[in-house]
């Protein structure tokens, strides 16, 4: 079964741009990334599009599709009507580069601000040992693929560009949770986490969580449990109380 | 406003506050409507200062609980009555401002009222329409921290409930019963468990902020039991919204003589 959908593309670079009208086939079975795919073949052969396993997995095609962030691999024509409208427009929080392609650095640049894992002194590689109870939870962020729909929209940085400083982001902040659970990571991840990477500025609005293509539950298992954690450290009086009269840890490392 | 459409970062230019074409507003919308109803009947209720105990069978509203004013029937005191009689403090002053709180400062609530009343954001790629944000970074929001205090008060004050449903099986005359009203006061005091233990920061308490479960196998079965009612956490937000203004409105009809408790024993 075949007809014909009506398509908007964003088209234009960091100057300008407009949404361009294209009446486009569609097959049964098909997905938003086979459209774009057929436009390029088709009316717009010049039109820009990052794209690589159609599978879901590598993160590349992220857009947004009538309005709500998605992979354009993993949205099937189905979930639409046929004489539904289709709204393809490039991720609104990084700059554009041409058409549905943006340059997201901003991430790679907060990718970098984390330290990486820091193992125990004296523990050399061959020697780490950690049971596997203790390492399942933060497995769940490593499903990852990092296609950033979650920085995308993240309200903070979406709807303000100045906090792009002073913000990692929801998916970095996942990776501090992760670290900072890591039964075999010395450093101490919790005060940075709030002054440097700002885990303030969250609201726990659960954006993330929702578009999320892996469906991580990033707000719940990370985000709050990385504000709780740092509230154990910054604004639980019981745990410096305990520290200054030497019962408890000072850290939470437990 | 905001900058989600910001030239000067070469961000795509397009007018559109949002693309969405689904009813996004409904959501924000239905919790702002919701919210506010049960805050508008909770006030009343709170300084409405009748209609809070029947005697008979000890029924007791969760709205009045502990009763600690001088101006209380006196079987309704558990605790001793201290606090004045005057029109602008609930007699269960001493609890009301913390239950508040744990709930203003829950992290589903947070979400639920950000969304509805703040717009921050209304839904998810919709823009707000703040030109600035600074989230929970500064006072007073940076107070949201204090949700684990919280916690521990309203925990206490659900021991206090379940004690209140306990004693309203004994009537006033000393011997058992069982009403309608019993029935009701323990379905609401299960769900404020559920509610009370499926919080974030219960979760965290419990075996959360440990990085070796190995060594807390116990703690580490517990957690797995408050990740469990935690998935669940915004439907006992909900419910639990709905049985406290259901039972306090049922002690309030028996006790104001609207209905007649459906008894069942005695």
């Amino acid at each position: 079964m075949s007809h014909d959908q009506h398509f908007r593309v964003w088209r234009g670079d960091s100057d300008k741009g407009e949404l361009v009208d294209y009446p486009v086939l569609v097959n049964e079975g098909e997905v938003v990334l086979d459209i774009i795919h057929r436009l390029q073949q088709t009316e717009a052969q010049d039109l820009a599009v990052r794209w690589n396993c159609k599978a879901g997995k590598c993160g590349s095609c992220s857009v947004e599709i009538n309005g709500r962030p998605r992979l354009a691999c993993m949205t099937r024509m189905s979930t639409f009507e046929e004489d539904e409208v289709i709204t393809v427009t490039p991720l609104r929080t990084f700059p554009v580069i041409r058409d549905l392609v943006t340059d997201v650095s901003f991430n790679y640049t907060k990718a970098r601000e984390i330290p990486s894992f820091a193992p125990p002194e004296g523990v050399e590689p061959g020697e780490y040992r950690m049971a596997q109870v203790d390492v399942e939870r933060s497995q769940e962020f490593r499903k990852c693929i990092e296609c950033y729909l979650c920085q995308n929209t993240c309200h903070v940085v979406r709807d303000h560009e100045e906090n792009k400083e002073n913000f990692a982001g929801p998916r970095y902040l996942m990776r501090i949770a992760e670290l900072d659970m890591h039964p075999l990571d010395a450093a101490d991840r919790k005060e940075a986490a709030q002054e440097e990477h700002g885990l303030g500025y969250c609201n726990i609005t659960k954006c993330c969580t929702e578009v999320c293509p892996e469906h991580i539950k990033i707000t719940d298992n990370a985000l709050i449990p990385l504000k709780e954690r740092v509230v154990d450290r910054k604004y639980d009086p019981l745990v410096w109380l305990g520290s200054k009269i030497g019962i408890g840890r000072k850290s939470t490392k437990g | 406003m905001s900058s989600t459409t910001d030239a000067s970062a070469a961000r795509a230019q397009i007018a559109a506050r949002t693309l969405r074409t689904d009813r996004w507003w409904l959501p924000p919308l239905a919790t702002f409507i919701a919210f506010t109803a049960w805050v508008a009947y909770a006030t009343v209720r709170s300084f409405m200062q009748e209609y809070y105990y029947v005697a008979e069978y000890n029924y007791l509203t969760p709205f009045y609980s502990p009763c600690v004013s001088v101006g209380c029937v006196p079987e309704a005191s558990h605790l001793g009555q201290f606090l004045p009689d005057v029109w602008w403090l609930p007699y269960a002053a001493v609890s009301l401002p913390f239950l508040l709180l744990f709930r203003l400062t829950c992290y589903y609530y947070r979400k639920a009222y950000y969304r509805a009343f703040w717009l921050s954001p209304p839904a998810c790629a919709v823009a707000e329409p703040h030109a600035k944000y600074t989230g929970e970074t500064r006072f007073p929001l940076i107070m949201q921290n204090l949700h684990r205090y919280f916690f521990y008060i309203a925990t206490a004050i659900a021991l206090l409930n379940t004690y209140d449903a306990i004693l309203s099986f004994t009537k006033a005359d000393g011997s058992f019963g069982l009403g309608l009203g019993n029935i009701i006061l323990v379905v609401n005091v299960v769900f404020l468990w559920g509610y009370s233990l499926s919080c974030h920061s219960c979760r965290s308490i419990i075996g959360g902020r440990l990085n070796h479960f190995s060594k807390h196998p116990v703690r580490y079965k517990l957690w797995g039991f408050v990740s469990r009612l935690n998935t669940k956490h915004m439907q006992y937000a909900w419910i639990t919204l709905a049985t406290l203004a259901f039972t306090d409105f049922y002690v309030m009809a028996v006790s104001a003589g609207w209905i007649s408790d459906l008894r069942i024993v005695g």
